[in-house]
């Protein structure tokens, strides 16, 4: 096929093509910066948080009245919801991951340090903790329940014992000897003794640098009087199991206010809800660009046909097969195509630079653009085939007829 | 003339219906992006008070650690210490003024039909609505004695007096909060917040409160802040008093300035508070006391995500794609009706009239895109508040937005057409007519 014919054909109409390939253009630019960031909202969502997602849910409650005694609520709560059928484990909880709410404080190594180490949140959970997060205890020891003190939310913790995310353990003690050793958690406390290590346990707040951070620390400490509560549930029993806890609370007290139930998995779909709108969004942009992109690309090819109707017919009389005019078509569209992927290739990275300027994101990884090359090739093939076979399909006839 | 050349035009379009659906198609598929995306954008970023938001002041004072500062980039803490907000309030040196908090209670209503229910509040000062004036329904708000007397006053806004009440004038009654027994003395109309920018620590879109109470009362009853609290350092001591005498963070602080010469008193009057305050061995850091006003606090707390400014970004190069798309689809059809031009040329009609009837086209083309686009707008933005609960409140149309839709779709529409237009008049009759 030679390409010199199909290049003077396209210098005499600069302006459709020049309007297709910018067309292109734009449209590489916009889908490799969209994917990219899309891949990287998937990546952020698929993050685990260490805990059990699928069996466990929150319940909070709230006592009024001077008489409440929330102290004495919450041990009536646990051991209410511990005996009720299908309860695998519970225990009470300031927070959870993906619930981006907690208690965040800052760690030293030695007291005398003028600042943190690193910072962890804070769980205060009770001897069931673990077991009702569903974390894996990989060196050390649980809390006994002798070791869970009762704490005033105004009162200062006196921490002396945390069972820490590995994550943090090697922050603090890079060899890996963190079982034992003691730490400063809170300014004036006495240091405390790192007693167990579980595998992993994201902090609450899904966009922490310090996510994966995190700290199991034996109190039980109502907000005023809010309490909230971890419940796991035997595998396949959650729904059921949330409905009974609620009720059995609600029948319980009568001068509480039991909140809404919220099962991990709705937490999670809640934390990173923004996350998902934008991966949506975004889809549904360049799916669209890619059809509206797509469907200029045919509008104009079949413009072309039409208008080049005599030609074809001049050279399918003077012995060109049908084939050769198809490929004439498609070697157009090839060459249009690759000038616009050579403009968007500029135009991707550039946007890619703006993206790193105003919104700190990484920058676009190279192999987008190759990507995405192959793909608006083959979206232009595919666009034009339609009007390339209706050119082909031009009777050599039309030659003869003189308009 | 206009008539007839709209005649033509609609004639025109339906000639080739396919060309045309896709030309009308293309603009209303960019538009509706592209106003989905800027009705958020509008709504969330413009002014939530513009009668006077350059002169509600959000107070910040540098109370953190010698050791590190509050943020990387060295500015203050957010929000302010008890201590500080109590020490503001009593100077009393800007116009209004208010420290407040945000707390949730459980509310206990005397019918016995509605159930307890907790419920979003915030603890204020009287001067919080002279400063923010949401509309009063029935009532007024409490006297700045009553400040002082730390008197059980609540204001209600209307869906809680609804719910308490059935929406009736309830001045004078009384709603229990958490066991506690509130007069209530005013009664809000509806007021349409878009986002609470009085308070942006605690989230924005998330955040209405319901009732009121004084600021003092809430102190007096011990209610702890249900909002974000940070300390630097541990409180010295043990319970309630320990930690008002702290310095943590967790009230915000609203100053009203009413010319800029008083901004200039205020920030030399806080300068002077905290250089004092040095001398009892607190602010161990430097001086950096901030007063920004509505905008530029809702600016420095980006109220408008970085998501959304993206998606605006994103959907306007959409736009241009769909621009470029309609151009290129005009440019074919007006070239193949060449010989038409080429023979009313011929008949007498000058340039001038071409270009006309041709543009008219392409307005009845932006149009019809518009009005498309107008209602993938609606859709979209129903999508919006799909995909974001908390947007409910900046996810809606309004008629300017409805008028810009309109007039961005024509504009577009007449700018994709004017190259197409003006290649279609330069047709040289001669040429056209010889074949």
């Amino acid at each position: 096929m030679e390409i010199r014919p199909i290049l003077s054909a396209l210098m005499r109409s600069k302006v459709s093509m020049i309007l297709i390939g910018l067309q292109v253009a734009l449209t590489l630019a916009i889908v490799t910066n969209s994917l990219f960031i899309i891949g990287q909202r998937l990546e952020r969502m698929d993050r685990p948080s260490g805990m059990n997602e699928a069996d466990t849910f929150t319940i909070s409650s709230v006592g009024f009245g001077e008489g409440f005694d929330a102290a004495l609520t919450q041990r009536a709560d646990i051991d209410l919801i511990r005996q009720l059928p299908g309860v695998a484990a519970v225990t009470p909880t300031n927070t959870t991951p993906l619930s981006n709410g907690g208690w965040a404080s800052g760690v030293q190594l030695q007291r005398s340090q003028k600042t943190s180490t690193t910072d962890t949140a804070y769980y205060f959970v009770d001897q069931n903790g673990i077991d009702a997060f569903g974390l894996k205890l990989i060196a050390g020891r649980n809390f006994e329940p002798g070791e869970i003190a009762f704490a005033n939310f105004n009162d200062k913790l006196k921490l002396t014992q945390v069972i820490m995310s590995q994550a943090l353990a090697l922050k603090l003690f890079p060899d890996g000897d963190a079982l034992g050793k003691q730490v400063y958690m809170d300014d004036e406390s006495p240091p405390t003794t790192i007693i167990g290590i579980v595998e992993k346990m994201q902090q609450p707040w899904v966009s922490a640098d310090s996510i994966e951070q995190s700290s199991l620390v034996p109190f039980l400490m109502p907000y005023g009087n809010s309490t909230r509560y971890l419940v796991r549930a035997e595998p396949g029993r959650r729904d059921g199991v949330m409905k009974a806890v609620s009720d059995a609370l609600v029948a319980s007290n009568s001068s509480r206010i039991v909140g809404s139930t919220s099962s991990l998995e709705d937490t999670r779909k809640e934390a990173y809800s923004g996350d998902r709108a934008m991966a949506i969004i975004l889809i549904t942009v360049i799916t669209l660009l890619l059809a509206i992109t797509a469907l200029g690309i045919v509008g104009m090819a079949s413009f072309w046909v039409a208008q080049r109707t005599k030609q074809i017919g001049t050279r399918r009389a003077l012995g060109a097969t049908r084939r050769d005019i198809l490929r004439y078509f498609q070697t157009e569209n090839f060459v249009i195509t690759t000038l616009g992927l050579v403009v968007g290739g500029i135009l991707a990275y550039a946007l890619s630079l703006w993206l790193m300027q105003n919104f700190q994101s990484p920058r676009l990884p190279w192999f987008y653009v190759p990507v995405g090359f192959v793909v608006l090739w083959m979206l232009g093939q595919i666009a034009v085939l339609g009007p390339a076979l209706r050119a082909s399909r031009v009777p050599p006839a039309v030659a003869t007829r003189s308009v | 003339m206009f008539n007839y050349y709209l005649q033509l035009g609609l004639r025109s379009l339906k000639r080739n219906p396919i060309l045309t659906a896709l030309m009308v198609l293309g603009i209303a598929l960019g538009i509706g992006a592209s106003m989905t995306t800027l009705t958020v954008f509008h709504l969330m970023g413009s002014d939530p008070i513009p009668w006077k938001s350059d002169k509600l002041h959000y107070v910040q004072l540098d109370n953190w650690s010698p050791d590190e500062p509050y943020r990387d980039n060295g500015e203050p803490p957010d929000q302010v210490t008890y201590r500080d907000a109590v020490a503001l309030m009593a100077a009393g040196k800007a116009d209004k003024q208010s420290a407040m908090f945000k707390i949730s209670l459980p509310v206990q209503p005397a019918n016995p039909e509605v159930k307890p229910f907790r419920s979003l509040g915030r603890a204020i000062y009287t001067d919080f609505f002279g400063m923010f004036e949401p509309p009063f329904k029935y009532g007024q708000a409490w006297s700045k004695s009553e400040d002082n007397e730390h008197a059980r006053v609540v204001v209600l806004n209307q869906e809680t007096n609804e719910k308490l009440f059935g929406g009736e004038d309830s001045v004078g009654k009384s709603v229990r909060l958490d066991g506690i027994d509130y007069k209530v003395v005013g009664v809000l109309d509806r007021w349409p917040l878009r986002f609470t920018y009085y308070d942006l620590t605690n989230g924005p879109f998330r955040n209405m409160e319901n009732w009121w109470i004084p600021f003092t009362t809430a102190i007096d009853l011990k209610v702890r802040a249900s909002g974000n609290n940070q300390c630097w350092k541990s409180p010295g001591g043990d319970g309630w008093e320990a930690y008002l005498e702290s310095d943590c963070v967790w009230i915000q602080f609203w100053a009203q300035l009413d010319s800029p010469a008083r901004l200039a008193e205020y920030k030399s009057f806080l300068d002077a508070y905290v250089n004092e305050q040095k001398k009892l061995g607190r602010f161990p850091r430097p001086l950096n006391n901030r007063l920004l006003d509505v905008n530029e606090w809702t600016a420095n707390q980006k109220v408008v995500s970085n998501d959304v400014k993206v998606q605006v970004g994103l959907a306007f190069a959409f736009l241009i794609v769909c621009l470029v798309n309609t151009v290129g689809l005009l440019l074919a059809k007006f070239t193949r009706k060449s010989g038409e031009v080429g023979l009313r040329r011929a008949l007498g009609a000058s340039r001038n009239d071409v270009f006309r009837q041709f543009l008219i086209e392409s307005g009845v083309v932006g149009a019809t895109g518009g009005l498309i686009g107008l209602l993938l707008t609606w859709l979209g933005l129903i999508g919006v508040r799909a995909l974001y609960p908390d947007l409910k409140s900046v996810a809606t149309l309004d008629w300017s937005m409805i008028g810009m839709t309109v007039l961005l779709a024509i504009v577009a529409a007449l700018l994709a057409g004017l190259y197409p237009t003006w290649r279609a008049c330069r047709v040289q009759p001669a040429a056209q007519l010889k074949i």
